[in-house]
């Protein structure tokens, strides 16, 4: 259901000031948002202001200074600081975001950091992906053949088709689009989401594959796949440059292709 | 506290098996309503700018009636496809789901016939 106001216990408060250092001369004030469920206190706004001649060029690596010399209790998701795992997906400035892959000097003046929208917070910045996983998981995102494999050799694919699958495989799941679509947040219980339906096309897109009429037969539904309503929230915000809206569009031309 | 795996939720009831046809249906009419638009403008033109004898005799003639009327037919069920979809989107309550979809296409359905009769009183009776 549509949700315009947050309730009473999600009202963000004003935090805690972590000011910079006496001789620091370079400034940006960072506003991180902060909930901690074991406290039963609101979501409040902390403020830190880092000295950016003490740290490195990435947002990701702003939110490692605040952890590592300022405030240990920040609570966020990173790995490979690399945009190849897709762990610290977060909005900044309003938009989704990697944090290890984008600069501190693309914006201007202070940056605000908030976890991805309309997800449940498990604390701090971390989202909680458990229904996300399930969705990926429910449209089977692996090869499914009837054909036995070749006993010599790999099941071969063309490089004409193998370019098909360009543009789809390189999704790390970080769930930036599908955060960032209103139809998902509205019904995330039933639509399955840009990334999901990038995954999903991802496998009708494969050549090897035998299961395409199955896999349409499992999207076809007003709410897995029809929730799109191209408002393009997702291919903006992909912070690996992909299209899902585009992924979509070509799964409802396969839709009509068999009909 | 909700035990049901993740993968239950996700899967929920399975797929509807039908979406495209009201998802096509939708552009179809869309599609349509753009050089059907063109008689209508005309239409309104007359209904407003010149006596009421030459607007019923335009509308008369059979190629402006089957569009006139091809118009009503694909703008009602343009807006009652549309508008399910809009209720689809925000309402969340089963009961108050059915009903307002139901609502809006028996509005659509009432609204094209009395549309529909219009255009023939207007022609035949005049």
């Amino acid at each position: 259901m549509a949700e315009f106001t947050l309730p009473k216990n999600s009202v963000i408060t004003e935090g805690k000031t972590f000011k910079a250092p006496a001789h620091a001369k370079n400034i940006r004030r960072f506003e991180v948002y902060r909930w901690d469920p074991d406290s039963g206190e609101n979501p409040r706004v902390d403020v830190y202001e880092l000295d950016m001649d003490d740290c490195g060029p990435m947002v990701l690596d702003a939110i490692l200074k605040i952890k590592n010399d300022i405030d240990s209790t920040l609570t966020f998701r990173r790995s490979c600081r690399e945009g190849v795992c897709g762990s610290c997906a977060m909005n900044v400035n309003g938009k989704n975001t990697l944090a290890c892959t984008k600069a501190i000097d693309a914006y201007p003046g202070t940056i605000k950091i908030y976890p991805l929208p309309h997800m449940s917070v498990v604390k701090d910045l971390v989202p909680d992906m458990t229904h996300f996983y399930a969705q990926y998981a429910s449209i089977k995102p692996w090869i499914a053949t009837q054909t036995p494999a070749p006993a010599d050799s790999e099941r071969l694919q063309s490089k004409e088709d193998r370019a098909k699958l360009d543009g789809l495989y390189e999704c790390v799941l970080c769930a930036c689009c599908s955060t960032s679509c209103p139809s998902y947040w509205w019904n995330s219980d039933r639509y399955l989401g840009p990334a999901v339906l990038l995954q999903a096309y991802r496998w009708l897109a494969d050549s090897r594959d035998e299961n395409a009429g199955a896999r349409l037969d499992e999207l076809e539904d007003p709410f897995k796949l029809y929730r799109c309503h191209t408002i393009m929230n997702c291919t903006d915000t992909c912070p690996k440059g992909l299209n899902p809206a585009k992924a979509i569009a070509e799964t409802k031309k396969l839709m009509l292709q068999r009909q | 506290m909700d035990f049901r795996p993740p993968l239950a939720k996700a899967l929920g009831l399975g797929s509807a098996k039908t979406g495209t046809s009201h998802w096509w249906m939708q552009r179809v009419t869309a599609v349509a309503l753009v050089p059907l638009s063109f008689p209508l403008l005309t239409l309104l033109n007359l209904c407003f700018n010149e006596p009421y004898r030459d607007t019923v005799a335009w509308l008369a003639t059979p190629f402006n009636t089957v569009c006139i009327v091809a118009w009503l037919l694909a703008v009602f069920y343009h807006a009652a496809l549309g508008l399910q979809v809009v209720i689809e989107d925000y309402v969340a309550n089963e009961g108050a789901k059915i009903a307002a979809v139901w609502a809006v296409n028996l509005a659509f359905l009432f609204l094209a016939l009395a549309a529909l009769l219009a255009v023939l009183r207007i022609i035949l009776v005049g």
